[in-house]
């Protein structure tokens, strides 16, 4: 551990500002990148089983 | 023999189930050596001489780097394999990885500005690996334009391919080219780090981050491939009968 | 051959009785040559030194915009799938047609550039040289962007979308073809930018005609 204050650990030798924002950027377009592919499954499988739903709704109508 | 195991996983059917046991195995992986290598670049690793604690972009800005480019590769390849065999699937692979490649391009951009506002002055320097980067994330965004202006997912699929394909072809033109140009202008070109002057544990560091990345960008691929699989083959019934869509939800029209 | 040639005769005719395609690749160019000095200043040494870039910038501009008319004419009217299915092969056509579009929009621009570039004191090596490098790199534009025309025929957004496409790959040109102007003015000769422009060329004449014709089927399939 070569910090020895959590203020010089955030203060990255003045260089806070560079470090923390590529670190951050690089964090939240990751956690993006995820979320939004998770969020894309889950609005597809919802659409594939309303689409199923509503064939074998009007399917079972002409009986 | 060879060539039936070599085109049994490329039904998008047979592949699908394939990615879906082995992204989380990726995905853990992943997380597990950016956590050692986070811990190792920011916590371990010495301050350097020349740059202070300003180097330390360097444990994310080179593996993004590596992966945009190593990810545009992968697409010309799997570009090359679907307009040879004709394969769906191939597109499909070549269509999830793009998304990946563009963040990685951006973040590559992204963090070498910031890199380079306290090293040399200026938020933004012609050099020649910025200035090829930049033209990768447009080569990127072009292909993802392309792909998402075509409706007929074949039709995209190969345009997509054949603009993967010349763009891989150029990009060492365009390299060589911004080299050549920026030489011409520019004195001595920045370089990342002096090789062997290099701390051991700057090095390992920056290495398990590339492989994470790596791992990181297999892991995302698989996932999103699966989307798209679902997307194109959604009306078929081995859809149907996957595990995911029988679990009805029981709110449903009855 | 002769298909060859009976195609670049039919679109030079077919282009010139509306000569508005012609005219406004010209007219682009001019603009840009006459707005640039306009917006940085009358200075003739900083527009001496930027001119290079600038009228090669404006050539390429001219060009991409143009490049979206290549193949759509053909396409709506069925011309295209006709040409497909001759024994010529698809690649002749599409390079027949490439050379009758470049004699349209790119050969005015090689003519003009003199001109302009007197606008900005080039010396006169500079001159030959420019009109050189424009004489050798509009068909290499031409020939780069009619596989992002083929690749964006019939697609929404199409002529946005080619500009995307095309300007990564446009960039070697520019690099070259300015450079070989300003590496003449600075007195180390431009015959090493100019093989390298010379060398793009042919390769993209023999590559892109077979590209090219290569998304066109894909077009034409869906």
């Amino acid at each position: 551990m070569i910090w020895h204050s959590f203020s010089d650990f955030w203060a990255m030798g003045g260089y806070a500002v560079y470090v923390w924002g590529s670190f951050g950027m690089t964090a939240a377009l990751v956690w993006a990148e995820i979320a939004w592919a998770k969020q894309a499954r889950r609005k597809l499988v919802q659409n594939i089983q309303a689409e199923r739903a509503s064939v074998a709704l009007n399917a079972t109508d002409w009986r | 023999m060879f060539s039936k195991s070599l085109f049994y996983f490329s039904s998008p059917q047979r592949f699908y189930p394939v990615a879906g046991k082995s992204w989380p195995w990726f995905a853990v992986m992943a997380s597990a050596l950016a956590v050692w290598g986070l811990w190792l670049g920011i916590f371990v690793a010495p301050t350097d001489f020349q740059q202070g604690e300003g180097y330390r972009i360097i444990f994310v800005h080179v593996p993004v780097s590596w992966m945009s480019m190593i990810i545009y590769l992968a697409m010309a390849f799997w570009a090359l394999m679907g307009l040879t065999f004709n394969t769906r699937l191939s597109g499909m692979m070549c269509s999830a990885l793009a998304p990946t490649g563009a963040i990685c391009a951006f973040l590559s951009l992204w963090t070498g500005a910031l890199w380079g506002k306290p090293m040399w002055g200026t938020w933004w320097v012609w050099d020649a690996r910025l200035t090829s980067e930049l033209i990768l994330f447009f080569l990127y965004l072009g292909y993802i334009a392309l792909t998402n202006a075509i409706d007929d997912p074949r039709r995209a699929d190969k345009a997509g391919g054949i603009l993967a394909l010349v763009g891989a072809l150029n990009v060492p033109v365009i390299y060589f080219s911004v080299k050549w140009w920026n030489t011409l202008h520019q004195g001595a070109s920045v370089s990342v780090t002096n090789g062997s002057s290099m701390d051991r544990t700057m090095l390992d560091a920056m290495l398990i981050m590339a492989v994470a990345f790596w791992l990181y960008a297999i892991a995302m691929t698989l996932y999103r491939v699966r989307n798209i699989i679902l997307a194109r083959e959604r009306h078929t019934q081995w859809v149907a009968d996957l595990p995911e869509m029988k679990a009805m939800s029981t709110g449903a029209i009855t | 051959m002769s298909a060859f040639w009976a195609i670049v005769r039919r679109d030079i005719t077919l282009a010139m009785r509306r000569k508005a395609e012609v005219i406004t690749a010209v007219f682009f160019f001019v603009v840009v040559a006459a707005l640039f000095p306009l917006g940085i200043g009358p200075d003739m040494a900083t527009l001496r030194l930027t001119a290079p870039g600038i009228l090669w910038i404006g050539a390429l501009l001219a060009c991409m915009l143009s490049m979206g008319r290549l193949f759509a004419a053909d396409y709506a009217d069925g011309t295209l799938e006709q040409m497909a299915l001759s024994p010529n092969g698809l690649s002749v056509l599409v390079a027949a047609k490439i050379l009758a579009h470049w004699c349209l929009s790119g050969l005015p621009l090689v003519l003009l550039a003199p001109i302009l570039g007197l606008q900005f004191d080039l010396p006169t090596n500079a001159l030959w040289v420019l009109t050189l490098s424009l004489l050798v790199g509009t068909p290499l534009l031409s020939l780069i962007g009619a596989i992002g025309a083929a690749l964006t025929l019939g697609v929404r957004g199409g002529d946005v979308l080619l500009s995307l496409l095309v300007l990564p790959l446009y960039v070697p040109a520019l690099i070259f073809g300015a450079g070989a102007v300003q590496a003449e003015m600075s007195g180390l000769g431009a015959s090493a930018h100019l093989s390298v422009l010379t060398a793009m060329a042919l390769v993209a004449a023999v590559f892109s005609p077979w590209a090219s014709a290569a998304a066109l089927r894909l077009a034409l399939e869906s």
